[in-house]
């Protein structure tokens, strides 16, 4: 009881916008001390928030680590927050990368120090709120408070075309989310009319049972929004421009955490609110995965910049998450969310490869770079670890994930999986034929005969994240056995839920289901 | 007892009005004695603290329920927690003005005063069942406004806006007070409470003329709360109007226009909810799409702000549609959170302005986040809470509004209201965009540093974030004031 009373979520959600109000006093000339105190509070965020993970209970079915207050009673709102196997390591994920991030701004951020490590703060602080609300008002409010770091990020520190992308960033994510709160309204209001209970609870409000016709709707406004976020297939088109204009730390942040917060919002609102909907919208999405998975491939194969390759790896990536969680089962599931992490590691790593080259030439244009694996050495085994890691080599990280996921799709449905697994191959195509460009062969350019190796700071940066690399691939037990009870938990609760709304609505799939279910509550 | 006399103890019900135009009165004989800067300064001191008596008596009043004059007028919970916000905006304009009067050469005696008489204005106008005294209640209020309005004598925008103001307002009051004579004469009664009854007891009326009458109503308050169609007038007064004065109106006025509305219609005309709100339903969305679209391409803020206040009305009209009187709460929190907001961000165009200068061009905020961080940090709260993005007030309003909406199944209004913000956070966020991301441009202005400016963007800041992250209060205040329609 001792350990559950400290509000350890509270604490780690309010801890770096205190370290942000701090900041404000600050004397805005001496950036040292500005770097140096940032750090400091991302570090003690993080070692605040490692002990999650060691006394985060496996076997334990519910949220842990809850906290509870009334806000606003009358209205059903409440302070509730608590994390489950899948946001804690979410959790570890962002206060993790903030330390990175922090770390590799040191010597990019020039301009207005103070601004941006207090925008990182805040944006620290609404990342991990979204991650551990469970009020859905409360999860809204953090939702869009982080858009406005990250527009500020984008378009105070970001390159030449900051302005038109951090406005495609705003207004793309902000019309998804107005559909979700129409959404959470919608909802709010269905469960007052059949239990005559207010709340905003999601607990409470994953035993509504809502009417097939009724979820069709609310999930697809829920999805569309999450969509966008993720970035899913066709509304993928702001984040190639939002990773190319954005600062480094803003792409690894936004690659590494922000994404993620769209599938992650599938699986924590969306499916488990409406079950059977998302059950029905298994061929939409994992279509929509697929084309995203061949789609992101391709179109990087053929990207002169970076950054923007990048990116559009980032949709691929993220195609396969998707992929996974629509697999509706164990493996697909926990490769999905593990994919989530492999990716904010290894893309993230990328990011912060291509911010390090960019900080000695200035471009990242591949066409300007060639052999420098001969200047650089140390950088190349950094690069090409990370780089394998992205193409899902065996004994890395990315491995576990798409291995997972690929098997999760197969049992699935054979079309999906066979078809994404191209996706591993055009994947392999674009990054190594990426790689082979920018650190084989002669060098040409006389601007990159002289580059500096790796200095020790980008080194520990580096070494950092080739270390969870090499963890997550060799034993990814370590992190599976937290999150196993909690994906079981889910997946046993959509199924259970979607097939007791077809038998309310009496339209099953023929029998069959309704006949299961039947059959599972005699032997209980 | 004998209907014509009335009771001398009943004038304690009405103290702050008493207040008010006891103290405008002063004010005047003050202005007319003494001219200069040190009078203006005094005129304006002695208004706020002239305000912050009346807002005492105010504060008194609350919970009490009465009926007085013979029934022409009421005091009940509606009316006092109008009055209260009109006198908080009394207040923080007449604090602005100490410094902004004072530099534009309008803070004479009358300035202050007519800022009292229009709050008098409005007071009475939302705290009557009666036809005639809300009429009476809204001449006050429009004539001190059109007055106000053209202070600037020799800026020629401002003459202008006091024309065209009293020109169209003088034929909207005249619809107004058509409408109410319609219903007279086809119901026999001007007061909204027997009105109320008589529905009740399905008396029979002339239809036709009712539903004239219903119709020349909703223009007559369409035309104050600057709803489209009938918003023309508003970018041009609110543009050529001095700028402490356009935030006076941009919220007081709509306030006091919505209080009236809100109390006859809920009052009185529930029973034909289904025929005005599907009128009203077209005006909502007209109005917040013509307020949005068109600011996006404004460069003058003020007029941009005046657009979007269009465009606000729109929102608070997407919760009248409902005629949810439980609810009704929603549209009060609203008009607080956004006589804040609008408070706030027209005091930093007024910190922006050169002296004489009645104009606020986009290009004069650039680089404003370098040049000036903290007024630039002030504006992005007042912008980022008028686009409606949590933590702050404007979010929590534009939430309760469209959870109406929502609750009473008005699905398509609720999302055409929040397409409608994504739309609208464009042209605030520009406004951010120029402030920290471009370069300044040209020679920097020089800014009025005045600290009635900062005291006044402090109380703004403060309201918006007490009010979006503890809303509790406010929210039980708003609900406690709309218990009356029952």
């Amino acid at each position: 009881m001792t350990v559950m009373s400290v509000p350890i979520l509270s604490f780690l959600i309010y801890f770096p916008l205190l370290g942000a109000v701090i900041l404000l006093f600050a004397n805005r000339r001496n950036a040292q001390f500005i770097k140096v105190f940032t750090l400091v509070i991302s570090l003690i965020e993080l070692a605040v928030s490692i002990p999650l993970f060691f006394k985060f209970d496996d076997a334990a079915k519910t949220m842990q680590f809850v906290e509870k207050a009334d806000w606003f009673p009358e209205w059903g709102i409440s302070y509730f927050l608590g994390i489950d196997g899948i946001s804690l390591l979410l959790v570890l994920l962002t206060t993790f990368l903030t330390v990175i991030c922090v770390l590799c701004s040191w010597k990019a951020i020039e301009d207005r120090v103070k601004e941006y490590y207090i925008t990182f703060l805040f944006l620290e602080t609404a990342m991990i709120g979204t991650l551990c609300a469970l009020d859905l008002v409360l999860f809204y409010v953090f939702w869009e408070l982080m858009l406005i770091p990250m527009y500020l990020l984008i378009g105070v520190w970001g390159g030449p075309r900051r302005i038109y992308a951090a406005i495609k960033f705003f207004l793309f994510t902000m019309a998804g989310s107005v559909l979700m709160l129409v959404a959470i309204l919608t909802l709010y209001f269905f469960y007052y009319n059949s239990t005559g209970v207010y709340t905003f609870n999601v607990l409470e409000l994953y035993k509504a049972s809502v009417p097939i016709a009724k979820q069709y709707w609310l999930f697809g406004a829920f999805a569309l929004s999450f969509a966008i976020k993720v970035p899913m297939f066709p509304v993928h088109t702001w984040l190639p421009d939002a990773h190319t204009e954005a600062p480094t730390a803003g792409s690894v942040i936004l690659a590494g955490v922000l994404l993620k917060m769209g599938t992650y919002g599938f699986i924590r609102f969306a499916i488990p609110l409406f079950p059977a909907a998302a059950i029905d919208a298994i061929p939409l999405m994992s279509i929509l995965a697929v084309i995203g998975i061949i789609y992101g491939a391709i179109v990087s194969m053929m990207q002169p910049d970076l950054k923007r390759l990048i990116a559009f790896s980032s949709v691929s990536h993220l195609g396969y998450v998707m992929l996974g969680i629509f697999a509706f089962n164990m493996q697909g599931v926990q490769g999905g969310i593990y994919q989530m992490l492999n990716h904010g590691i290894s893309t993230g790593g990328l990011f912060l490869i291509v911010g390090m080259i960019y900080e000695r030439r200035h471009t990242r244009m591949i066409s300007d770079f060639g052999g420098l694996s001969k200047v650089m050495p140390i950088f190349a085994v950094f690069f090409m670890i990370i780089t394998l890691s992205s193409i899902a080599l065996p004994g890395t990280n990315g491995f576990v994930g798409e291995f997972l996921i690929l098997l999760g799709a197969f049992k699935n449905n054979v079309v999906y999986g066979t078809l994404a697994t191209t996706g591993v191959i055009l994947g392999a195509v674009y990054m190594l034929w990426m790689f082979q460009r920018v650190m084989f062969g002669v060098v040409t350019k006389e601007e990159n005969r002289n580059l500096k190796d790796l200095n020790g700071r980008e080194i520990l940066i580096l070494v950092c994240m080739v270390f969870f690399i090499i963890l997550m691939g060799v034993y990814p037990k370590m992190f599976f056995k937290k999150m196993d009870t909690s994906v079981a938990e889910y997946l046993a609760f959509v199924k259970q839920k979607s097939a007791q709304a077809r038998v309310l609505e009496g339209n099953t799939v023929p029998g069959k289901m309704a006949g299961e279910v039947a059959n599972t509550n005699m032997t209980r | 007892m004998d209907a014509s006399i009335i009771p001398a103890c009943e004038f304690r019900w009405i103290m702050p009005e008493i207040m008010l135009t006891g103290w405008g009165l002063l004010l005047l004989i003050i202005g007319g004695l003494t001219r200069g800067p040190v009078a203006s300064k005094t005129c304006g001191v002695l208004s706020v603290i002239g305000s912050l008596c009346a807002m005492y008596f105010t504060v008194n009043l609350w919970g009490a329920n009465q009926d007085v004059f013979n029934q022409l007028y009421t005091i009940d919970n509606y009316g006092t927690f109008f009055k209260g916000l009109f006198i908080a905006i009394l207040i923080l304009v007449s604090v602005v003005s100490l410094r902004y009067a004072d530099r534009e050469e309008i803070g004479s005696g009358e300035y202050y005063a007519l800022l009292m008489f229009g709050v008098l204005g409005m007071m009475v106008m939302t705290s009557s069942h009666h036809f005639v005294t809300i009429f009476i209640g809204l001449e006050v209020m429009s004539l001190s406004i059109y007055v106000l309005c053209g202070l600037l004598r020799g800026n020629i925008a401002s003459v202008e806006a006091a024309l065209k103001y009293f020109l169209l307002g003088a034929f909207a009051t005249a619809f107004l007070l058509y409408g109410m004579a319609m219903i007279y004469g086809s119901t026999g009664l001007m007061d909204v409470a027997e009105l109320k009854k008589f529905f009740l007891m399905k008396q029979p009326f002339s239809a036709t003329m009712f539903i004239i009458g219903l119709g020349f109503l909703i223009v007559g308050f369409g035309f104050k709360i600057a709803s489209v169609p009938f918003h023309m007038w508003t970018p041009d007064v609110y543009q050529g109007a001095p700028t402490s004065v356009t935030a006076y109106m941009a919220t007081g006025v709509k306030a006091a226009a919505f209080g009236a509305l809100i109390r006859v219609f809920f009052t009185a005309f529930v029973p034909f909810q289904f025929g005005w709100s599907e009128i009203i339903w077209i005006l909502a969305v007209l109005t917040m799409c013509v307020g949005n679209i068109t600011a996006l391409v404004q460069r003058d803020i003020k007029r941009m702000l005046a657009y979007s206040s269009i465009a606000h009305a729109g929102y608070i009209l997407v919760a009248f549609i409902t005629g949810d009187r439980a609810l009704a709460s929603s549209m009060l929190y609203y008009l607080m959170a956004y006589s804040f907001m609008n408070i706030g961000a027209f005091t930093v165009v007024i910190v922006l302005q050169k002296k004489g200068d009645n104009n606020s061009d986009l290009d004069s905020y650039a680089g404003l986040g370098a040049r000036h961080p903290f007024i630039a940090l002030c504006m992005s709260i007042f912008l980022l809470s008028l686009a409606g993005v949590p933590p702050l007030a404007g979010f929590m309003g534009k939430f309760y509004v469209f959870s109406t909406a929502v609750k009473a199944q008005y699905y398509w209004l609720a999302i055409i209201g929040f397409l409608n913000s994504v739309v609208a956070a464009y042209y605030y966020l520009r406004v951010m965009m120029y402030m920290y991301f471009r370069e300044t441009i040209g020679e920097p202005g020089t800014v009025d540093k005045a600290p009635s400016y900062g005291l006044v963007m402090l109380i703004c800041i403060w309201a918006l974030l007490h009010m979006g992250i503890f809303p509790k209060t406010f929210l039980l205040i708003a609900q406690k004031a709309v218990s009356i329609f029952g």
